[in-house]
């Protein structure tokens, strides 16, 4: 009978409680300040109020956690994390993403298309075009920019500015936008691009809140905290989706004798941001078989050995710099017109976080990962919305920084090249897939 | 000339905050390479701590301001510093072989999630504190201009003294400091030599959060008033004064704070208060450009 228990397996369980003691011992020490007490505010003064029943949990829930997992590790190997994923085939990608794309392009037509569900799929697509945009930086080229949100603000404050002053329409913006944001990407490129990764990361910060602090600031330009309104909004080679026309033009529904609807705008601009961000798609597919995305990819893997196979690491970088900010120019352009107002609050760094997070969860160089990011992160505020009272899918939505940020966190633990990549070189030598371009 | 040491009093202030920040940025950098993005969280916890404990004591009817403030700080720095060891422990020592920028973005998830898990469990309100040090001398006074110290200043920059000797010796003379040494120049002939790496590590990041506590509890005693995001914007001065100073070096750090704080209050004080920001960005992004070493950092040789 003594065999039936190896020794090594009698000893687990007093280590097992230690360790589960350890743990419950840390998360009471971290839960007492902040989950124990809680600063409030009666009549104008601070107060404290206790909740220990909450820490009494937190405490709990660490002790058994940690010994289910203990136990759980224990009983069988571990298997190997690579296996525990599906991972998916190129085939199955291709045609994921073509069933994705068909669903998108007739979406305004299905039975449960409001103007509620086409704005929050609007919403999406500028999000999964920004991801894509900063892909190219990231994902492809390597290099952390957390300062993304300035490109995209330059393009919305561009098109802002010169729609106020000089009248030009959205299709003159949107090339001058996209323009604009890429001289800024050079411009701020060309000095700091040579510095370390983590270096240019924090430059790239530093960037992003500059061009806040100036938006916020430089009133006489961007008339400050109070933003810009009256941006004109898309319109149809010269029709526009408004009930009446601006004099000399006219409107959409009186050329087609058609009865005015504000839903038509909708899908108008939902198809404009669509046709974006699939162009973008399509432009970044192409670029990363041309010679210059190669270089990228190589670049992000090895900077050494570009350098000895004669890359000009610099002038490559830049140019991954500059095309992410042109495609976050032409976000921003389109997000100008289709909110109608900018100001300085939509360009924080919440925001380039959040565009980060979709690529880095997506996985930092697959399009489709971004797609399936964007929807999550875009979609889970409106259910905390829509179920504001309901337990678990109501506080999804309210937590949902919160869980982005530990999402970041264990995605880099586990799956260090996003959930759906496995950061294969877009070309190979030798394989038959992909051949030589 | 009142206007000038007024304003450099504030900044040396201002600066010994920033100064005790960037040693953690500097010695996390020292040890690992890598930028712990989420210190600047590390601080805004320290200051909720403190902030939490002086309400707790006041509730406790504990008035006796030496014995509250000594309590605010030790209980800031203990609070704080568990806060350092989980977040190492969690979500940058499973990184530690991992590629390079996995660390960085690790540490912004976890800026992410620290700053929304204060904002959940205390509000998203600004939180103000009543003075607890009141009162101060006229230092001189010339022209109608009286320059004022506050006893909390004096408190601040003395503390600050103090606390920088005793960690230099910490460093220098001590087991730990050796180990710490150590493993800055071969963490893998360290742990040959049997250095417990991963101890030292953890104490580095234990030791960097107790010194942002105590740079947080100033904080709360200095402005009365902090919320969540916080630790944002000092982080990223903190980090600046790091690198101005020559990440890795600790004289450095402190040199660097005391540099931006100065920067800072005189750019307020002479130029516009509005751009303050933008002049120690654009200090970073200058020193990275032209000499990326810091005033006080050596060299940085790439190795393949």
């Amino acid at each position: 009978m003594a065999l039936a228990a190896p020794p090594a397996r009698r000893r687990a369980l007093p280590r097992l409680l230690k360790d589960a003691a350890a743990a419950a011992l840390v998360v009471l020490a971290l839960a007492i300040p902040f989950v124990g007490f809680r600063a409030v505010e009666v009549n104008a003064a601070l107060s404290i109020r206790t909740r220990f029943g909450a820490v009494a949990v937190a405490v709990a829930v660490a002790f058994f956690g940690r010994l289910a997992i203990g136990a759980l590790s224990g009983l069988r190997a571990r298997p190997a994390v690579e296996s525990r994923w599906p991972t998916l085939e190129r085939r199955h990608l291709a045609v994921l993403a073509g069933l994705g794309v068909a669903f998108a392009l007739l979406l305004p037509f299905l039975p449960f298309a409001s103007s509620y569900v086409i704005g929050i799929a609007t919403n999406v697509v500028i999000y999964v075009m920004l991801g894509w945009g900063l892909n190219v930086v990231v994902g492809l080229a390597g290099l952390l920019d957390l300062g993304y949100v300035a490109f995209y603000a330059v393009g919305a404050y561009s098109f802002a500015i010169l729609a106020q002053r000089f009248h030009i329409s959205f299709w003159e913006g949107l090339p001058i936008g996209g323009i604009l944001a890429a001289t800024f990407g050079l411009i701020l490129g060309f000095p700091v691009l040579r510095l370390r990764g983590d270096y240019l990361a924090i430059v790239t910060l530093g960037f992003g809140e500059i061009v806040h602090i100036v938006l916020q600031n430089w009133v006489p330009l961007t008339n400050g905290p109070a933003g810009i309104g009256n941006i004109p909004p898309p319109t149809l080679f010269g029709l526009s989706f408004t009930r009446t026309a601006p004099p000399g033009q006219s409107t959409v529904f009186q050329f087609f004798h058609i009865e005015f609807s504000p839903l038509l705008r909708l899908i108008f601009v939902y198809y404009i941001i669509l046709a974006l961000a699939l162009i973008t798609n399509l432009f970044t597919l192409r670029l990363r078989k041309l010679p210059i995305g190669r270089a990228w990819e190589a670049l992000r893997e090895d900077e050494v050995a570009c350098r000895a196979l004669g890359i000009n690491p610099t002038t490559v970088k830049l140019s991954a710099f500059a095309i992410g900010a042109m495609l976050g120019g032409f976000a921003g352009t389109f997000f100008a017109a289709r909110q109608n107002f900018v100001s300085p609050e939509s360009f924080t760094f919440t925001e380039s976080a959040t565009i980060l997070a979709i690529v880095v969860l997506g996985g930092a160089g697959s399009q489709l990962g971004v797609v399936l990011a964007a929807i999550v992160l875009v979609t889970l505020p409106e259910l905390g919305r829509q179920f504001a009272g309901v337990p678990v899918i109501g506080a999804l939505g309210e937590l949902r920084t919160l869980l982005f940020g530990a999402a970041m966190v264990g995605i880099m633990i586990w799956r260090p090249r996003g959930l759906l990549s496995r950061r294969e070189p877009s070309l190979r030598l030798g394989s038959g897939r992909g051949g030589a371009a | 000339m009142a206007y000038f040491v007024q304003q450099l009093i504030n900044g040396l202030t201002l600066g010994a905050i920033y100064g005790l920040i960037a040693i953690g940025y500097t010695m996390v950098y020292g040890i690992i390479g890598m930028i712990n993005f989420a210190h600047g969280e590390i601080y805004m916890i320290g200051a909720f701590v403190a902030l939490i404990t002086f309400l707790v004591l006041g509730a406790l009817g504990i008035g006796f301001v030496p014995l509250a403030l000594l309590l605010m700080l030790l209980s800031a720095m203990v609070f704080t510093a568990v806060y350092g060891w989980t977040v190492e422990r969690v979500a940058y020592r499973p990184l530690r072989h991992s590629f390079r920028l996995a660390p960085l973005i690790s540490a912004i998830g976890m800026s992410i999630f620290l700053q929304n898990y204060v904002q959940l469990t205390q509000g998203a309100r600004v939180k103000a504190l009543p003075p607890v040090v009141t009162g101060g001398f006229t230092l001189m006074e010339t022209g109608g201009f009286a320059v004022q110290v506050s006893y909390l200043q004096v408190f601040i920059m003395l503390l600050t003294t103090v606390l920088m000797i005793a960690f230099s010796l910490v460093i220098a003379a001590t087991p730990l400091g050796r180990a710490q040494r150590a493993c800055e120049q071969d963490m893998t002939m360290a742990a040959l030599l049997g250095i417990d790496v991963d101890r030292t590590i953890s104490l580095t990041f234990v030791m960097g959060a107790a010194l942002a506590a105590v740079a947080g509890t100033m904080v709360v005693l200095y402005y009365g008033v902090i919320d969540f995001f916080i630790g944002f914007l000092a982080g990223i001065k903190a980090f600046t004064a790091a690198v101005l100073g020559g990440i890795g070096s600790l004289p450095g750090a402190m040199l660097g704070g005391l540099l931006i704080g100065l920067i800072e209050a005189f750019w307020s004080g002479y130029f516009s208060a509005e751009y303050k920001d933008v002049s120690v960005f654009v200090i970073l992004v200058l020193v990275l450009v032209f000499r990326p070493t810091g005033l006080l950092g050596r060299p940085d040789v790439e190795k393949v």
